[in-house]
């Protein structure tokens, strides 16, 4: 199956000469259709760095970085920042909600930036808003809602207009235990239904609800796992 | 032990017999701990010298000619429930500590010279996750998940209990992978702190030596 993301011998370098660090060295990665992946590492590891390039909020030092079949490279600043509003989601640890606007209006400032009608993005942020189970809180504001209530909002704002690639950096984070894992219920339903997810987690809990969980450690891809048949590793588990 | 209490407790609620008690045992605990039939007979049987419980042959209260092959209904005596509402009402004990092979085993590997320690870590954490992996989507479908809306209160007691279960496994590989973490920060600083000896101890044999590598990235 085609991939959605794709990460090609992504190296990004920071500083240069004696400060030089390196953030990820020669890293490739994959995430498909339907699947949901969580990265892993310690801090320091490249976790957060792999995010912002495939989010194209950063640009690798060598390497390519590709949503759907383009080049992040190739399409400039605007064509990023358009990339973002339609085909890349993003979900942040601290909601990132725009405290002046109310949840249905957060969620269709993506689609209004894009020039679309403000009615039509209305209309497809309620409807956004429904599927992540809070249609009856599109006109309160993020303050007037809980914390699990302003990261499902932030999650329509990255699914709304079907966009196929979720980024979620520490989704969690910020989240009791019971409400966490409701909302990594519902980035799993969008993996599910077809959308590719790569979420940032430091919790081994939470990164079990995914397919694939990759480690990184000083910038490299250590380990994986979940390629398995699940029945045969539960058994020779607790046999 | 565990499962001689935890049989004594279901016959609590009623005579039973061994094949149910296995059913009613797995219907709680997922399977989690197979029991096979030969066991639950060895323990009803310990159950009954101690006067714990006491047997019925079945072909006194068959009459509509259910086989044999049932066995016996075994029902609690009034020692047996003096023996359950102990062990509800005493902790479990944490004087000796179960005997863990992966802490066994790093204790070991940290000792004993050429062996890849970091390599070692890193293959019980895919694994750790991989069955971590395993069991929440055992939680997330099938009956563990949302014991709260089973139609009837026994179903979803029972379902709660295997959720439990789960939650517990859930926890206890969630544990083991922090602590895994743990233990590789803390050799890695430790390498950072004495790199000769690091050195010469991993430089022995081996192809694999990771604080060689790891000082040559910084």
């Amino acid at each position: 199956m085609n991939a959605v993301l794709r990460l090609e011998s992504v190296t990004r370098v920071h500083g240069e000469g004696a400060t030089e660090v390196v953030a990820l060295r020669q890293v490739s990665f994959v995430a498909r259709p339907g699947e949901l992946v969580a990265i892993m590492g310690p801090s320091g590891s490249g976790k957060s760095t792999l995010l912002t390039l495939a989010g194209g909020l950063d640009q690798p030092t060598a390497g390519t970085v590709s949503v759907e079949g383009v080049d992040l490279a190739g399409v400039g600043a605007k064509g990023r920042a358009r990339m973002r509003r339609t085909s890349i989601g993003y979900v942040f640890q601290d909601f990132n909600l725009i405290p002046a606007l109310t949840a249905a209006e957060n969620v269709a400032l993506p689609r209004e930036l894009d020039g679309e009608r403000s009615r039509a993005a209305r209309r497809v942020a309620r409807a956004a808003l429904e599927e992540v189970g809070i249609g009856e809180l599109a006109d309160r504001f993020p303050d007037e809602m809980s914390g699990g209530q302003q990261q499902r909002v932030a999650i329509a704002r990255a699914i709304v207009g079907e966009r196929r690639l979720i980024l979620a950096d520490e989704p969690t984070g910020a989240l009791d235990t019971e409400t966490g894992e409701d909302i990594l219920a519902l980035l799993r339903a969008r993996c599910d239904a077809g959308a590719a997810g790569v979420m940032v987690t430091h919790e081994a809990r939470h990164a079990a609800w995914a397919d694939r969980v990759v480690f990184l450690r000083d910038g490299v891809v250590v380990d994986e796992s979940g390629a398995d048949p699940a029945d045969v590793l539960l058994e020779s588990r607790l046999g | 032990m565990s499962v001689k209490s935890a049989l004594l407790a279901l016959l609590e609620q009623g005579p039973m017999y061994g094949y149910q008690l296995r059913a009613e045992f797995e219907q709680r605990t997922g399977a989690t701990w197979p029991l096979n039939v030969g066991q639950v007979y060895t323990t009803l049987t310990r159950l009954e010298r101690d006067g714990l419980v006491e047997s019925t042959g079945a072909d006194d209260e068959e009459t509509s000619g259910q086989p044999a092959s049932h066995g016996s209904i075994y029902r609690v005596t009034p020692a047996g429930r003096d023996e359950v509402a102990a062990w509800f009402s005493t902790p479990v004990a944490r004087t000796q500590p179960p005997r863990d092979e992966l802490a066994i085993k790093l204790a070991i590997a940290v000792t004993v010279p050429g062996v890849d320690v970091g390599r070692v870590i890193q293959q019980q954490r895919s694994a750790t996750m991989a069955a971590l992996q395993d069991y929440t989507r055992l939680k997330r479908g099938g009956r563990a998940a949302a014991p709260e809306d089973r139609a009837t209160e026994l179903q979803g007691r029972s379902d709660m209990a295997w959720s439990l279960v789960l939650d517990s496994l859930v926890f206890a590989a969630e544990a083991e992978i922090r602590w895994l973490d743990h233990c590789e920060a803390r050799l890695r600083r430790a390498a950072a702190h004495h790199p000769s000896a690091s050195a010469s101890a991993s430089a022995s044999e081996g192809p694999a030596q990771p604080t060689e590598t790891r000082k040559a990235r910084r």
